[in-house]
């Protein structure tokens, strides 16, 4: 059965690990540290498994025969629905941990959520993901210390990286009339109410790292509705050029 | 100081009812960072439900060159191997 | 085969054995290794022993450090989510060969920051394969069933080499690796199998990563002089002419199972050795990427010396933060 508010729904939690994964895999070989390399790869491969998960209850839910991998390699970027701030660039080390930071510890509030979800695939797939997501919340919450109160430089490009994630913090919880509609009936989660306990947990954070937390400013938005930034179309350019280049091939 | 992350042992528990087994080792800077390389290194394939890391530096090794010292008394003691008793075969459970 | 024996001007040979060294510990050695038993990081062994495993398994942890890059380079470009998963946790595997490796060879007397200058200066070498180009998605195909079949030829018999962390190494690398090689040849397979495009691409990357594959089991045996010690020390198993001809029986078969043509004129079944002639290897070609003029080796050297430099600051600000907190925990 169609279901156009649904598939909405996981098309925006798909492209939020999408391309969040995307972004982490251009790290691949070149991370400070062998071990670091590690990690990302294993952030990575987590959020592209719940991409897949995610994209293939959208495909259903739109009903136009589209799998998660039509729907990935494509849309253009109007139809994209992820949050702004997992499309910002990799930048340096810090400002790819102020990404994380930020979107991770959002991110295990709302499949924590989610795990009651009216809908049971979403349930199946935020009932493994939490798990996961936990622990990308350890390691970008430790880095985050680790960066804020190391070394005057790592101190000064952490104060960087925040700053340009910050702007993007808001968007992640706000909600629009499509979720309305799939929060009444129990399968979205509300993530206007996640943004006390995140605002602690962040602020938290924050201080062991001796960084001040940014000052509020007007919200940027408009990911969910396929108003990105200018990177998102570069960053779509790269990872669908095969499928787009030969169409009806298998790969 | 030196700039460079100290080596840490890994040794993992496969399973309950194992014991941790040495794996390999990792660099790390502290103690957290060394169970998550650890974990991400040496348990991806879930091969593990319990970690422990030790800085190396911590470990004290026996020397290979006291092992007939350490080791070969032991192999004297045959008493203390079952096969050294005879018992009958009619007696069960022992 | 990481090292393909790669002369390196400080490299002593067998007989520059010290005089000094214990030469009933020597024969008490010989022994051991003569016997299938294992040496261990604190037991007793040559300088020339522990010289040639340092660099050998350092080598060898090059190899897998600089492998992510050509393959690293098409994770954004893999074309569906399923290759681009399983492209990222077989990089990520070859990340963790490498530690594995690194591991080993610290267990040696060496350490990581030694080896990686090594590395960045020139000093150490790394496998030939890695410094050609991935132009293209059937490269992925080709490394993976080419590059990563030759590597399991040579890592099996590793298994049981003579150095225990080198050869318990060896047997998680094996483990991992199997998928690698399956991974790489799935890819080849659908290209083969697809559009006139995709076959031509597949063939095209054969003919390209064919002989520079043949060539990462090393110079042939009347070039490599340390076989015999190598062998005898059990730190190789086979030699280079052995492996190279049995992965070649090996991949024909396999090529030919997919339609594809190896780029070898001459190669032909040759019944009365059971085994595949084949044609002359250039071995100018060889040497040269071993010299460091590889296609791409500048290419690699500079994404690794980029990478380790740009992140100084993040280990040290590691360093720096957990010096803090051993100094405020100690206050308490």
């Amino acid at each position: 059965m169609r279901d156009p508010s649904l598939f909405d729904y996981a098309c925006r939690l798909g492209d939020d690990s999408l391309i969040l994964g995307q972004r982490l895999s251009e790290w691949c070989g070149h991370a400070p540290m062998l071990e670091v390399d590690l990690s990302f790869a294993n952030v990575g491969l987590d959020l592209i498994g719940q991409a897949t998960h995610f994209l293939k209850l959208a495909g259903g839910a739109e009903g136009a025969g589209r799998d998660e991998d039509k729907l990935a390699f494509h849309r253009d970027v109007l139809d994209f629905k992820n949050c702004l701030l997992v499309e910002q660039p990799n930048g340096d080390f810090a400002q790819t941990m102020a990404r994380q930071f930020l979107f991770s510890n959002y991110q295990e509030l709302l499949f924590r959520q989610l795990c009651s979800s009216a809908n049971l695939t979403i349930v199946a797939i935020a009932a493994k993901a939490v798990k996961e997501v936990a622990y990308h919340v350890r390691l970008a919450n430790e880095w985050m210390v680790r960066l804020g109160d190391g070394t005057a430089e790592s101190h000064a490009r952490t104060v960087e990286g925040l700053d340009w994630m910050w702007r993007f913090a808001d968007e992640l919880f706000e909600v629009d009339s499509t979720v309305e509609s799939l929060i009444a009936s129990g399968v979205a989660c509300d993530v206007r109410k996640l943004r006390s306990e995140w605002d602690a947990r962040i602020t938290k954070v924050l201080r062991d790292a001796t960084l001040d937390v940014p000052k509020a400013r007007r919200v940027t938005k408009g990911g969910r509705v396929g108003h990105h930034s200018e990177h998102l179309g570069h960053l779509l350019t790269e990872m669908q050029f095969l499928q787009r280049a030969y169409p009806d091939s298998q790969w | 100081m030196s700039k460079n992350w100290p080596l840490w042992e890994v040794f993992v528990r496969v399973k309950n009812g194992l014991s941790h087994r040495h794996a390999g080792s990792v660099h790390a800077a502290d103690a957290k960072m060394a169970l998550e390389a650890a974990r991400d290194t040496y348990t991806r394939r879930m091969e593990g439900v319990s970690l422990w890391v030790v800085p190396s530096a911590s470990i004290i090794a026996s020397d290979p060159g006291d092992a007939s010292e350490l080791f070969e008394p032991a192999v004297d003691k045959v008493y203390r191997h079952p096969t050294f008793y005879s018992i009958p075969e009619n007696v069960k459970n022992i | 085969m990481y090292t393909t024996e790669l002369k390196d001007k400080h490299a002593k040979t067998a007989a520059a054995i010290s005089a000094p060294e214990d030469s009933a510990r020597l024969e008490a050695f010989e022994a051991r290794v003569a016997a299938d038993d294992f040496i261990e990081p604190k037991d007793w062994m040559p300088e020339a022993y522990r010289k040639t495993l340092v660099r050998q398994i350092s080598q060898h942890a090059h190899s897998e450090i600089v492998g992510m890059l050509p393959e690293g380079n098409w994770i954004t470009r893999a074309p569906s989510l399923r290759r681009k998963a399983v492209l990222l946790a077989k990089v990520q595997d070859e990340g963790g060969h490498g530690l594995y490796l690194y591991a080993a060879a610290e267990t040696l007397g060496t350490s990581r920051e030694e080896m990686i200058d090594a590395l960045h200066s020139g000093r150490a070498k790394y496998s030939t394969i890695f410094n050609y180009p991935t132009l293209t998605w059937a490269d992925i195909g080709a490394i993976g069933w080419l590059v990563d079949g030759a590597a399991i030829m040579n890592q099996v018999p590793l298994q049981r080499t003579s150095y225990g962390p080198y050869a318990r190494a060896m047997v998680r690398v094996c483990k991992e690796e199997s998928f690698h090689q399956r991974q790489g040849y799935e890819i080849t397979m659908v290209l083969a199998g697809g559009t006139p495009a995709q076959k031509r691409m597949a063939q095209d990357a054969l003919n390209r990563w064919w002989w520079p594959s043949i060539m990462m089991f090393g110079p042939p045996d009347e070039n490599s002089p340390n076989t015999a010690q190598s062998i005898r020390w059990r730190i190789k198993r086979e030699t280079n002419d052995e492996l190279r001809q049995k992965f070649i029986d090996v991949t024909v078969p396999q090529a030919e199972a997919i339609g594809l043509t190896i780029p070898d004129a001459d190669l032909k079944w040759n019944e009365a050795r059971g085994s595949y002639d084949y044609g002359a290897i250039d071995w100018e070609e060889f040497y040269a990427v071993v010299r460091g003029e590889g296609p791409v080796a500048k290419e690699r050297m500079q994404a690794r010396v980029k990478a380790w430099d740009e992140g100084a600051w993040v280990r040290e600000a590691a360093t720096a933060h957990a010096a803090k907190h051993e100094t405020r925990e100690a206050a308490e």
